[in-house]
Protein backbone atom coordinates (compact mmCIF):
# COMPACT_ATOMS: atom_id res chain seq x y z
CA UNK A 1 0.00 0.00 0.00
CA UNK A 2 1.26 3.60 -0.70
CA UNK A 3 1.90 5.93 2.09
CA UNK A 4 1.71 9.62 2.26
CA UNK A 5 4.87 10.23 0.84
CA UNK A 6 3.47 8.28 -2.57
CA UNK A 7 2.92 10.08 -6.16
CA UNK A 8 -0.43 10.23 -7.22
CA UNK A 9 0.09 7.36 -9.82
CA UNK A 10 0.95 5.24 -6.93
CA UNK A 11 -2.53 5.59 -5.92
CA UNK A 12 -3.92 5.78 -8.85
CA UNK A 13 -2.63 2.54 -9.49
CA UNK A 14 -3.15 1.08 -5.79
CA UNK A 15 -7.17 2.29 -6.19
CA UNK A 16 -7.20 -0.02 -9.82
CA UNK A 17 -5.69 -2.72 -8.35
CA UNK A 18 -7.22 -2.90 -4.93
CA UNK A 19 -11.40 -1.43 -6.59
CA UNK A 20 -10.69 -2.30 -10.22
CA UNK A 21 -13.71 -5.08 -9.64
CA UNK A 22 -15.77 -3.16 -7.72
CA UNK A 23 -15.06 -0.18 -9.94
CA UNK A 24 -16.32 -1.92 -12.68
CA UNK A 25 -18.99 -3.71 -11.38
CA UNK A 26 -20.07 -0.28 -10.12
CA UNK A 27 -19.67 0.76 -14.17
CA UNK A 28 -22.13 -1.68 -14.56
CA UNK A 29 -24.74 -0.77 -12.38
CA UNK A 30 -25.11 2.31 -14.39
CA UNK A 31 -24.88 1.02 -17.43
CA UNK A 32 -27.58 -1.03 -16.60
CA UNK A 33 -29.67 1.40 -14.61
CA UNK A 34 -28.80 3.72 -18.14
CA UNK A 35 -29.76 1.45 -20.24
CA UNK A 36 -33.19 -0.09 -18.99
CA UNK A 37 -34.11 3.37 -17.55
CA UNK A 38 -33.82 4.80 -21.35
CA UNK A 39 -35.34 2.16 -22.84
CA UNK A 40 -38.55 2.03 -20.30
CA UNK A 41 -38.30 5.72 -20.84
CA UNK A 42 -38.49 5.53 -24.08
CA UNK A 43 -41.56 3.71 -23.93
CA UNK A 44 -43.17 5.74 -21.53
CA UNK A 45 -42.36 8.48 -23.86
CA UNK A 46 -44.04 6.72 -26.82
CA UNK A 47 -46.71 5.90 -25.17
CA UNK A 48 -47.69 9.26 -23.88
CA UNK A 49 -46.77 10.20 -27.30
CA UNK A 50 -49.06 8.47 -28.90
CA UNK A 51 -51.87 9.17 -26.66
CA UNK A 52 -51.37 13.30 -26.64
CA UNK A 53 -51.42 12.44 -30.64
CA UNK A 54 -54.39 10.87 -30.60
CA UNK A 55 -57.28 13.10 -32.91
CA UNK A 56 -59.80 14.04 -30.45
CA UNK A 57 -62.74 15.97 -32.15
CA UNK A 58 -65.65 16.23 -29.43
CA UNK A 59 -68.24 15.50 -32.69
CA UNK A 60 -66.74 12.15 -32.27
CA UNK A 61 -68.18 11.39 -29.11
CA UNK A 62 -68.12 13.26 -25.76
CA UNK A 63 -67.29 10.54 -23.38
CA UNK A 64 -65.02 9.74 -25.73
CA UNK A 65 -63.17 13.54 -25.97
CA UNK A 66 -63.90 13.92 -22.14
CA UNK A 67 -61.93 10.36 -20.85
CA UNK A 68 -58.67 11.29 -23.98
CA UNK A 69 -58.73 15.57 -22.67
CA UNK A 70 -58.50 14.10 -18.66
CA UNK A 71 -55.36 11.53 -19.76
CA UNK A 72 -54.09 14.38 -21.15
CA UNK A 73 -54.28 16.59 -18.13
CA UNK A 74 -52.59 14.21 -16.19
CA UNK A 75 -50.31 13.65 -18.37
CA UNK A 76 -48.93 17.34 -18.96
CA UNK A 77 -48.79 17.51 -15.61
CA UNK A 78 -46.59 14.56 -15.08
CA UNK A 79 -44.19 16.03 -17.76
CA UNK A 80 -44.14 19.29 -16.15
CA UNK A 81 -43.07 18.27 -12.58
CA UNK A 82 -40.60 15.92 -13.53
CA UNK A 83 -38.85 18.58 -16.19
CA UNK A 84 -39.10 21.08 -13.62
CA UNK A 85 -37.60 19.47 -10.61
CA UNK A 86 -33.73 17.95 -10.62
CA UNK A 87 -33.83 14.05 -10.63
CA UNK A 88 -31.65 14.18 -7.38
CA UNK A 89 -34.47 15.48 -5.70
CA UNK A 90 -37.29 13.00 -7.45
CA UNK A 91 -35.43 10.31 -5.97
CA UNK A 92 -35.39 11.53 -2.72
CA UNK A 93 -39.57 12.06 -3.05
CA UNK A 94 -39.72 9.01 -4.81
CA UNK A 95 -37.46 6.41 -2.41
CA UNK A 96 -38.56 8.36 0.72
CA UNK A 97 -41.91 8.25 -0.30
CA UNK A 98 -42.64 5.48 -0.60
CA UNK A 99 -41.03 4.20 1.90
CA UNK A 100 -43.34 6.23 4.42
CA UNK A 101 -46.79 6.33 2.63
CA UNK A 102 -46.86 3.12 1.54
CA UNK A 103 -44.20 1.24 4.03
CA UNK A 104 -42.57 0.13 0.91
CA UNK A 105 -39.05 -0.53 1.17
CA UNK A 106 -38.14 -0.49 -2.94
CA UNK A 107 -34.33 -2.24 -3.33
CA UNK A 108 -32.15 0.18 -4.21
CA UNK A 109 -31.46 -1.17 -7.86
CA UNK A 110 -35.08 -0.92 -8.65
CA UNK A 111 -35.74 2.04 -7.42
CA UNK A 112 -33.07 3.59 -9.06
CA UNK A 113 -34.43 2.02 -12.02
CA UNK A 114 -37.69 3.30 -11.81
CA UNK A 115 -36.88 6.78 -10.80
CA UNK A 116 -34.36 7.12 -14.01
CA UNK A 117 -37.53 5.66 -16.33
CA UNK A 118 -39.85 7.54 -15.28
CA UNK A 119 -38.03 10.72 -15.25
CA UNK A 120 -36.39 9.85 -18.58
CA UNK A 121 -40.50 9.34 -19.76
CA UNK A 122 -41.75 12.94 -19.22
CA UNK A 123 -38.12 14.09 -21.55
CA UNK A 124 -39.38 11.32 -24.17
CA UNK A 125 -42.94 12.36 -24.49
CA UNK A 126 -42.18 15.65 -25.25
CA UNK A 127 -39.96 14.41 -27.90
CA UNK A 128 -41.98 11.72 -28.98
CA UNK A 129 -44.82 13.95 -29.17
CA UNK A 130 -42.37 16.37 -31.64
CA UNK A 131 -41.11 13.25 -33.78
CA UNK A 132 -45.01 12.21 -34.15
CA UNK A 133 -46.02 15.50 -35.33
CA UNK A 134 -43.38 16.04 -37.38
CA UNK A 135 -44.03 13.41 -39.63
CA UNK A 136 -44.94 14.58 -43.11
CA UNK A 137 -48.81 14.93 -42.79
CA UNK A 138 -48.97 13.72 -46.37
CA UNK A 139 -47.73 10.26 -44.95
CA UNK A 140 -51.02 10.10 -43.11
CA UNK A 141 -53.47 11.59 -45.85
CA UNK A 142 -51.82 8.96 -47.79
CA UNK A 143 -52.30 5.85 -45.35
CA UNK A 144 -55.97 7.36 -44.50
CA UNK A 145 -56.50 7.27 -48.45
CA UNK A 146 -55.87 4.06 -48.68
CA UNK A 147 -58.35 2.73 -45.71
CA UNK A 148 -55.87 2.46 -43.05
CA UNK A 149 -57.54 3.34 -39.75
CA UNK A 150 -55.86 5.94 -36.99
CA UNK A 151 -53.89 2.95 -35.32
CA UNK A 152 -53.02 1.47 -38.49
CA UNK A 153 -51.46 4.69 -40.05
CA UNK A 154 -49.83 5.02 -36.48
CA UNK A 155 -47.90 1.57 -36.40
CA UNK A 156 -46.93 0.87 -39.73
CA UNK A 157 -46.40 5.02 -40.96
CA UNK A 158 -46.02 7.33 -39.17
CA UNK A 159 -44.31 5.45 -35.68
CA UNK A 160 -41.63 4.48 -37.55
CA UNK A 161 -40.38 7.41 -38.95
CA UNK A 162 -41.12 8.97 -35.32
CA UNK A 163 -39.10 6.91 -33.73
CA UNK A 164 -36.24 7.01 -36.50
CA UNK A 165 -36.46 10.56 -36.40
CA UNK A 166 -35.84 10.35 -32.47
CA UNK A 167 -33.35 7.97 -32.24
CA UNK A 168 -30.84 10.87 -32.02
CA UNK A 169 -32.52 12.35 -29.15
CA UNK A 170 -33.21 8.88 -27.69
CA UNK A 171 -29.35 8.05 -27.95
CA UNK A 172 -29.00 11.21 -26.16
CA UNK A 173 -30.79 10.38 -23.22
CA UNK A 174 -29.03 6.98 -22.59
CA UNK A 175 -25.76 9.23 -22.53
CA UNK A 176 -26.95 11.48 -20.33
CA UNK A 177 -28.45 8.88 -18.11
CA UNK A 178 -25.06 7.44 -17.95
CA UNK A 179 -23.98 10.57 -16.21
CA UNK A 180 -27.05 11.72 -14.39
CA UNK A 181 -27.53 8.02 -12.64
CA UNK A 182 -24.55 9.54 -10.37
CA UNK A 183 -27.07 11.16 -8.54
CA UNK A 184 -28.80 8.16 -7.10
CA UNK A 185 -26.19 7.65 -5.12
CA UNK A 186 -28.24 9.42 -2.49
CA UNK A 187 -30.30 6.81 -1.93
CA UNK A 188 -27.39 4.43 -1.92
CA UNK A 189 -27.45 2.49 -5.61
CA UNK A 190 -24.35 1.09 -5.68
CA UNK A 191 -23.07 2.86 -9.56
CA UNK A 192 -20.11 4.06 -9.98
CA UNK A 193 -20.16 7.12 -8.23
CA UNK A 194 -21.20 6.04 -4.83
CA UNK A 195 -18.58 2.91 -5.38
CA UNK A 196 -16.11 5.75 -5.80
CA UNK A 197 -17.36 7.90 -3.07
CA UNK A 198 -17.07 4.80 -0.58
CA UNK A 199 -13.78 4.09 -1.47
CA UNK A 200 -12.40 7.61 -1.88
CA UNK A 201 -13.63 7.95 1.53
CA UNK A 202 -11.56 5.10 3.26
CA UNK A 203 -8.19 6.65 2.13
CA UNK A 204 -9.36 10.27 2.09
CA UNK A 205 -7.42 9.97 -1.61
CA UNK A 206 -10.98 12.20 -3.49
CA UNK A 207 -8.59 13.54 -6.39
CA UNK A 208 -6.87 9.96 -7.29
CA UNK A 209 -10.25 7.84 -6.94
CA UNK A 210 -12.61 10.75 -8.97
CA UNK A 211 -9.91 10.54 -11.32
CA UNK A 212 -10.11 7.20 -12.20
CA UNK A 213 -14.49 7.54 -11.97
CA UNK A 214 -13.83 10.00 -14.53
CA UNK A 215 -11.78 7.91 -17.06
CA UNK A 216 -14.57 5.45 -16.69
CA UNK A 217 -17.35 7.73 -17.18
CA UNK A 218 -15.77 8.99 -20.01
CA UNK A 219 -15.06 5.86 -21.73
CA UNK A 220 -18.85 4.34 -21.01
CA UNK A 221 -20.40 7.66 -22.82
CA UNK A 222 -17.88 7.97 -25.85
CA UNK A 223 -17.95 4.40 -26.65
CA UNK A 224 -21.89 4.76 -26.32
CA UNK A 225 -21.80 7.76 -28.35
CA UNK A 226 -20.36 5.88 -31.16
CA UNK A 227 -22.20 3.25 -30.63
CA UNK A 228 -25.31 5.03 -31.54
CA UNK A 229 -24.01 6.73 -34.09
CA UNK A 230 -23.18 2.93 -35.85
CA UNK A 231 -26.66 2.07 -34.99
CA UNK A 232 -28.16 4.59 -36.94
CA UNK A 233 -26.57 4.44 -39.74
CA UNK A 234 -27.62 1.09 -40.03
CA UNK A 235 -30.93 1.72 -39.55
CA UNK A 236 -31.02 4.25 -42.35
CA UNK A 237 -30.51 0.59 -44.72
CA UNK A 238 -27.70 0.48 -47.69
CA UNK A 239 -27.39 3.45 -49.65
CA UNK A 240 -27.77 1.29 -52.61
CA UNK A 241 -30.61 -1.16 -53.80
CA UNK A 242 -31.22 -4.09 -55.89
CA UNK A 243 -33.09 -4.16 -59.52
CA UNK A 244 -35.29 -6.68 -59.68
CA UNK A 245 -34.59 -8.81 -63.22
CA UNK A 246 -33.15 -6.70 -64.98
CA UNK A 247 -34.60 -6.14 -68.54
CA UNK A 248 -32.05 -7.81 -70.53
CA UNK A 249 -31.56 -10.22 -68.12
CA UNK A 250 -35.07 -11.43 -66.25
CA UNK A 251 -32.97 -13.42 -63.87
CA UNK A 252 -30.24 -11.33 -63.26
CA UNK A 253 -30.55 -8.71 -60.12
CA UNK A 254 -27.81 -5.11 -60.42
CA UNK A 255 -26.69 -2.93 -57.63
CA UNK A 256 -27.55 0.50 -58.17
CA UNK A 257 -26.60 3.34 -56.23
CA UNK A 258 -28.96 5.06 -54.50
CA UNK A 259 -27.96 8.61 -54.21
CA UNK A 260 -27.62 9.09 -57.87
CA UNK A 261 -31.40 8.84 -58.31
CA UNK A 262 -33.37 12.54 -58.53
CA UNK B 1 -69.98 7.54 -72.45
CA UNK B 2 -73.59 5.61 -72.35
CA UNK B 3 -76.07 8.15 -70.50
CA UNK B 4 -77.06 4.99 -68.55
CA UNK B 5 -73.97 3.76 -66.83
CA UNK B 6 -74.64 3.93 -63.12
CA UNK B 7 -73.36 7.56 -61.01
CA UNK B 8 -70.79 6.22 -58.90
CA UNK B 9 -70.36 9.36 -56.93
CA UNK B 10 -72.33 12.99 -56.77
CA UNK B 11 -71.20 15.66 -55.19
CA UNK B 12 -74.45 17.73 -53.69
CA UNK B 13 -74.48 21.74 -53.11
CA UNK B 14 -70.89 21.06 -51.68
CA UNK B 15 -69.49 24.10 -49.74
CA UNK B 16 -66.87 24.11 -47.68
CA UNK B 17 -64.75 27.30 -46.06
CA UNK B 18 -61.35 28.34 -44.25
CA UNK B 19 -62.16 30.87 -42.00
CA UNK B 20 -64.09 33.43 -43.63
CA UNK B 21 -62.52 32.34 -47.40
CA UNK B 22 -65.51 30.34 -48.93
CA UNK B 23 -63.45 28.24 -51.38
CA UNK B 24 -66.20 26.06 -52.92
CA UNK B 25 -69.47 26.90 -53.05
CA UNK B 26 -72.56 24.93 -53.82
CA UNK B 27 -70.57 22.35 -55.95
CA UNK B 28 -73.03 20.09 -57.36
CA UNK B 29 -72.13 17.09 -59.95
CA UNK B 30 -71.55 12.90 -60.84
CA UNK B 31 -69.32 10.70 -61.63
CA UNK B 32 -70.44 7.87 -63.76
CA UNK B 33 -68.72 4.48 -64.03
CA UNK B 34 -66.13 4.33 -66.78
CA UNK B 35 -66.23 7.85 -66.70
CA UNK B 36 -62.77 10.06 -67.12
CA UNK B 37 -63.81 13.56 -66.00
CA UNK B 38 -61.04 16.20 -65.85
CA UNK B 39 -61.10 19.16 -63.33
CA UNK B 40 -59.63 22.15 -64.51
CA UNK B 41 -59.37 25.62 -63.56
CA UNK B 42 -56.89 28.61 -61.85
CA UNK B 43 -54.50 27.99 -58.66
CA UNK B 44 -56.80 28.60 -55.27
CA UNK B 45 -59.77 28.07 -57.29
CA UNK B 46 -60.77 24.55 -54.87
CA UNK B 47 -59.85 21.81 -56.90
CA UNK B 48 -58.06 20.63 -54.55
CA UNK B 49 -60.70 20.60 -51.79
CA UNK B 50 -63.17 19.80 -53.56
CA UNK B 51 -61.12 16.05 -54.33
CA UNK B 52 -60.23 15.90 -50.27
CA UNK B 53 -63.88 16.54 -49.48
CA UNK B 54 -64.76 13.54 -51.78
CA UNK B 55 -62.79 11.44 -50.08
CA UNK B 56 -62.68 12.94 -46.35
CA UNK B 57 -59.46 14.04 -46.06
CA UNK B 58 -61.48 17.71 -45.62
CA UNK B 59 -64.85 17.74 -43.93
CA UNK B 60 -67.23 19.72 -46.39
CA UNK B 61 -69.14 22.46 -43.93
CA UNK B 62 -72.54 22.03 -46.08
CA UNK B 63 -74.27 19.47 -48.80
CA UNK B 64 -72.78 16.01 -49.25
CA UNK B 65 -70.51 13.34 -50.90
CA UNK B 66 -72.54 10.74 -51.94
CA UNK B 67 -71.10 7.07 -53.01
CA UNK B 68 -73.63 4.68 -54.55
CA UNK B 69 -76.39 6.57 -52.71
CA UNK B 70 -74.73 6.72 -49.29
CA UNK B 71 -74.25 9.82 -48.09
CA UNK B 72 -70.37 9.84 -47.16
CA UNK B 73 -69.60 10.09 -43.22
CA UNK B 74 -72.92 10.01 -42.16
CA UNK B 75 -73.00 7.78 -38.77
CA UNK B 76 -72.44 4.22 -39.50
CA UNK B 77 -70.76 5.36 -43.10
CA UNK B 78 -67.69 2.77 -43.09
CA UNK B 79 -64.96 5.50 -44.36
CA UNK B 80 -62.03 2.95 -44.09
CA UNK B 81 -64.00 1.12 -46.63
CA UNK B 82 -65.03 3.62 -48.87
CA UNK B 83 -61.62 5.07 -49.02
CA UNK B 84 -60.27 1.16 -50.20
CA UNK B 85 -62.85 1.66 -53.02
CA UNK B 86 -62.07 5.68 -53.80
CA UNK B 87 -58.35 6.04 -53.98
CA UNK B 88 -56.50 9.04 -54.32
CA UNK B 89 -53.26 9.79 -55.93
CA UNK B 90 -51.28 13.32 -54.67
CA UNK B 91 -49.47 16.16 -56.63
CA UNK B 92 -46.44 15.06 -53.35
CA UNK B 93 -46.35 11.52 -54.22
CA UNK B 94 -46.78 10.30 -50.24
CA UNK B 95 -45.00 7.33 -50.67
CA UNK B 96 -44.29 5.46 -47.51
CA UNK B 97 -40.89 7.02 -46.73
CA UNK B 98 -40.02 3.84 -44.40
CA UNK B 99 -41.19 1.52 -46.65
CA UNK B 100 -39.62 0.35 -49.90
CA UNK B 101 -42.24 0.11 -53.51
CA UNK B 102 -43.16 -3.42 -52.85
CA UNK B 103 -44.23 -2.41 -49.55
CA UNK B 104 -45.78 0.52 -49.88
CA UNK B 105 -48.51 -1.65 -52.72
CA UNK B 106 -48.67 -4.47 -49.79
CA UNK B 107 -49.87 -2.67 -46.75
CA UNK B 108 -53.39 -0.81 -47.30
CA UNK B 109 -54.13 -4.41 -49.36
CA UNK B 110 -53.32 -6.58 -45.86
CA UNK B 111 -54.06 -4.16 -43.47
CA UNK B 112 -57.73 -2.44 -44.67
CA UNK B 113 -58.59 -5.13 -46.89
CA UNK B 114 -57.37 -8.12 -45.28
CA UNK B 115 -55.58 -10.26 -48.15
CA UNK B 116 -53.10 -12.53 -47.28
CA UNK B 117 -49.25 -11.36 -48.05
CA UNK B 118 -48.84 -13.65 -50.76
CA UNK B 119 -52.35 -12.35 -52.41
CA UNK B 120 -51.48 -8.91 -51.91
CA UNK B 121 -48.25 -9.15 -53.08
CA UNK B 122 -48.83 -10.69 -56.46
CA UNK B 123 -51.44 -8.24 -56.72
CA UNK B 124 -49.15 -5.53 -56.26
CA UNK B 125 -46.24 -6.85 -58.77
CA UNK B 126 -49.08 -6.88 -61.50
CA UNK B 127 -49.58 -3.44 -61.06
CA UNK B 128 -45.96 -2.25 -60.54
CA UNK B 129 -45.86 -3.91 -63.82
CA UNK B 130 -48.28 -2.12 -65.48
CA UNK B 131 -46.49 1.25 -64.38
CA UNK B 132 -43.18 -0.20 -65.49
CA UNK B 133 -41.96 -0.37 -61.77
CA UNK B 134 -41.59 -4.12 -61.10
CA UNK B 135 -38.11 -3.60 -61.52
CA UNK B 136 -38.12 -1.61 -58.63
CA UNK B 137 -39.56 -3.46 -55.66
CA UNK B 138 -36.78 -3.45 -53.38
CA UNK B 139 -35.81 0.77 -53.69
CA UNK B 140 -36.60 3.15 -51.05
CA UNK B 141 -38.66 6.06 -51.91
CA UNK B 142 -36.10 8.67 -51.82
CA UNK B 143 -34.04 6.28 -54.31
CA UNK B 144 -36.55 7.38 -57.03
CA UNK B 145 -37.00 9.83 -59.64
CA UNK B 146 -40.33 12.40 -59.52
CA UNK B 147 -42.37 10.39 -62.29
CA UNK B 148 -40.86 6.80 -60.90
CA UNK B 149 -42.37 7.90 -57.28
CA UNK B 150 -45.51 8.60 -59.22
CA UNK B 151 -46.16 5.47 -61.07
CA UNK B 152 -45.72 3.55 -58.02
CA UNK B 153 -48.43 6.24 -55.73
CA UNK B 154 -50.69 4.59 -59.15
CA UNK B 155 -49.85 1.63 -58.72
CA UNK B 156 -50.32 1.61 -55.07
CA UNK B 157 -54.05 3.31 -55.39
CA UNK B 158 -54.52 0.61 -58.20
CA UNK B 159 -53.36 -2.33 -56.22
CA UNK B 160 -56.65 -1.91 -53.74
CA UNK B 161 -58.84 -2.59 -56.55
CA UNK B 162 -60.67 0.86 -56.57
CA UNK B 163 -63.65 1.63 -58.20
CA UNK B 164 -62.91 5.27 -58.62
CA UNK B 165 -59.36 7.00 -58.54
CA UNK B 166 -59.21 10.44 -57.50
CA UNK B 167 -55.86 12.40 -59.00
CA UNK B 168 -54.66 15.63 -58.04
CA UNK B 169 -52.62 17.43 -59.98
CA UNK B 170 -50.27 14.05 -60.60
CA UNK B 171 -47.69 15.86 -62.74
CA UNK B 172 -47.57 19.10 -61.34
CA UNK B 173 -44.61 18.43 -58.96
CA UNK B 174 -42.70 16.70 -61.34
CA UNK B 175 -39.97 18.06 -63.74
CA UNK B 176 -41.01 17.83 -67.45
CA UNK B 177 -39.03 15.27 -68.58
CA UNK B 178 -41.02 13.10 -66.41
CA UNK B 179 -44.78 14.42 -67.38
CA UNK B 180 -44.54 11.95 -69.94
CA UNK B 181 -44.30 8.94 -68.20
CA UNK B 182 -46.86 9.37 -65.74
CA UNK B 183 -49.45 10.79 -68.36
CA UNK B 184 -48.69 7.76 -70.31
CA UNK B 185 -49.61 5.61 -67.58
CA UNK B 186 -52.75 7.59 -66.87
CA UNK B 187 -53.79 7.52 -70.84
CA UNK B 188 -53.47 3.54 -70.12
CA UNK B 189 -55.58 3.34 -66.95
CA UNK B 190 -58.09 5.51 -68.92
CA UNK B 191 -58.32 3.20 -71.87
CA UNK B 192 -58.67 0.07 -69.77
CA UNK B 193 -62.34 1.57 -68.23
CA UNK B 194 -61.19 2.69 -64.62
CA UNK B 195 -63.26 5.54 -63.52
CA UNK B 196 -60.69 8.77 -63.03
CA UNK B 197 -61.49 12.27 -61.43
CA UNK B 198 -58.29 13.65 -62.40
CA UNK B 199 -57.50 17.51 -61.34
CA UNK B 200 -54.76 18.65 -64.02
CA UNK B 201 -52.88 22.05 -65.58
CA UNK B 202 -52.33 19.36 -68.23
CA UNK B 203 -54.69 20.76 -71.62
CA UNK B 204 -53.35 18.31 -73.62
CA UNK B 205 -54.82 15.34 -71.60
CA UNK B 206 -57.66 16.51 -70.54
CA UNK B 207 -58.97 17.55 -74.38
CA UNK B 208 -58.06 14.09 -75.25
CA UNK B 209 -58.44 12.00 -72.75
CA UNK B 210 -61.40 12.98 -70.69
CA UNK B 211 -64.80 12.26 -71.51
CA UNK B 212 -65.93 15.59 -69.62
CA UNK B 213 -63.98 18.64 -68.45
CA UNK B 214 -65.63 20.24 -65.54
CA UNK B 215 -64.31 23.76 -65.27
CA UNK B 216 -63.82 25.58 -61.61
CA UNK B 217 -63.51 29.03 -60.63
CA UNK B 218 -63.46 30.81 -57.37
CA UNK B 219 -65.31 27.81 -56.02
CA UNK B 220 -68.16 27.14 -58.16
CA UNK B 221 -68.53 25.09 -61.28
CA UNK B 222 -68.54 27.61 -63.84
CA UNK B 223 -69.19 25.33 -67.04
CA UNK B 224 -68.98 21.49 -68.21
CA UNK B 225 -69.16 19.85 -71.31
CA UNK B 226 -67.16 17.07 -73.46
CA UNK B 227 -63.85 18.40 -74.40
CA UNK B 228 -64.25 19.08 -77.74
CA UNK B 229 -67.23 21.19 -76.83
CA UNK B 230 -65.69 22.75 -73.71
CA UNK B 231 -62.09 23.97 -75.63
CA UNK B 232 -63.53 24.67 -78.67
CA UNK B 233 -66.69 26.45 -77.79
CA UNK B 234 -66.59 27.87 -73.99
CA UNK B 235 -70.26 29.05 -73.17
CA UNK B 236 -68.93 31.41 -70.50
CA UNK B 237 -67.03 34.87 -70.49
CA UNK B 238 -64.54 33.28 -67.37
CA UNK B 239 -64.17 29.96 -69.58
CA UNK B 240 -62.93 31.74 -72.37
CA UNK B 241 -60.73 33.71 -70.14
CA UNK B 242 -58.89 31.10 -68.92
CA UNK B 243 -58.27 29.00 -71.75
CA UNK B 244 -57.04 31.79 -73.22
CA UNK B 245 -54.62 32.58 -70.81
CA UNK B 246 -53.55 28.48 -70.42
CA UNK B 247 -53.72 27.43 -74.15
N1 LIG C 1 -56.06 23.97 -44.97
C1 LIG C 1 -56.31 25.20 -45.46
N2 LIG C 1 -56.43 26.25 -44.65
C2 LIG C 1 -56.69 27.49 -45.14
N3 LIG C 1 -56.86 27.76 -46.44
C3 LIG C 1 -56.75 26.75 -47.31
C4 LIG C 1 -56.47 25.42 -46.87
N4 LIG C 1 -56.43 24.62 -47.96
C5 LIG C 1 -56.67 25.42 -49.01
N5 LIG C 1 -56.87 26.70 -48.63
C6 LIG C 1 -57.19 27.81 -49.52
O1 LIG C 1 -58.28 27.46 -50.30
C7 LIG C 1 -58.14 27.94 -51.62
C8 LIG C 1 -58.33 26.83 -52.61
O2 LIG C 1 -57.27 25.92 -52.45
P1 LIG C 1 -57.10 24.64 -53.34
O3 LIG C 1 -55.84 24.00 -52.92
O4 LIG C 1 -58.33 23.82 -53.28
O5 LIG C 1 -56.95 25.25 -54.79
P2 LIG C 1 -56.52 24.55 -56.14
O6 LIG C 1 -57.57 24.85 -57.12
O7 LIG C 1 -56.22 23.12 -55.88
O8 LIG C 1 -55.21 25.32 -56.53
P3 LIG C 1 -53.84 24.76 -57.17
O9 LIG C 1 -54.08 24.69 -58.64
O10 LIG C 1 -52.84 25.80 -56.82
O11 LIG C 1 -53.55 23.44 -56.56
C9 LIG C 1 -56.79 28.61 -51.70
O12 LIG C 1 -56.96 30.00 -51.63
C10 LIG C 1 -56.07 28.12 -50.49
O13 LIG C 1 -55.21 29.10 -49.99
MG1 LIG D 1 -54.47 21.95 -55.86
Amino acid sequence: MPNAESGFFAWVWFFVQTYGPMFLRGAGTTLLIALTGTLAGFLIGLGVGVVRTIPCRREDGALRWALLRAVRGILAVYIEVFRSTPMIVQAMVIYYGCAQLFGLNLPQLLAGFAIVSINTGAYLSEIMRGGIQSVDPGQREAAAAIGLTHGQTMRSVVLPQAIRNTLPALGNEFVVNIKDTSVLNVISVSELFFVSKSAAGTYFKYFEVFFITSVIYFVMTFACTRLLRLLEKKMDGPENYTIHGSQTVPEGELKLKGGDAR
Amino acid sequence: MSESAQTILSVRHLSKSFGDHRVLRDVDFDVRAGEVVCIIGASGSGKSTLLRCMNRLETPDGGAVEYRGETVGAPGFDLARYRTRVGMVFQQFNLFANMNVLQNCVVGQMKALHRSRAESEQNAMRFLERVGMKAFIHAKPRQLSGGQKQRVAIARALAMDPEVLLFDEPTSALDPEMVGEVLDVMRRLAASGLTMLVVTHEMAFARDVSDRVVFMDEGVIVEQGAPEQLFTHPAQPRTREFLRRVL
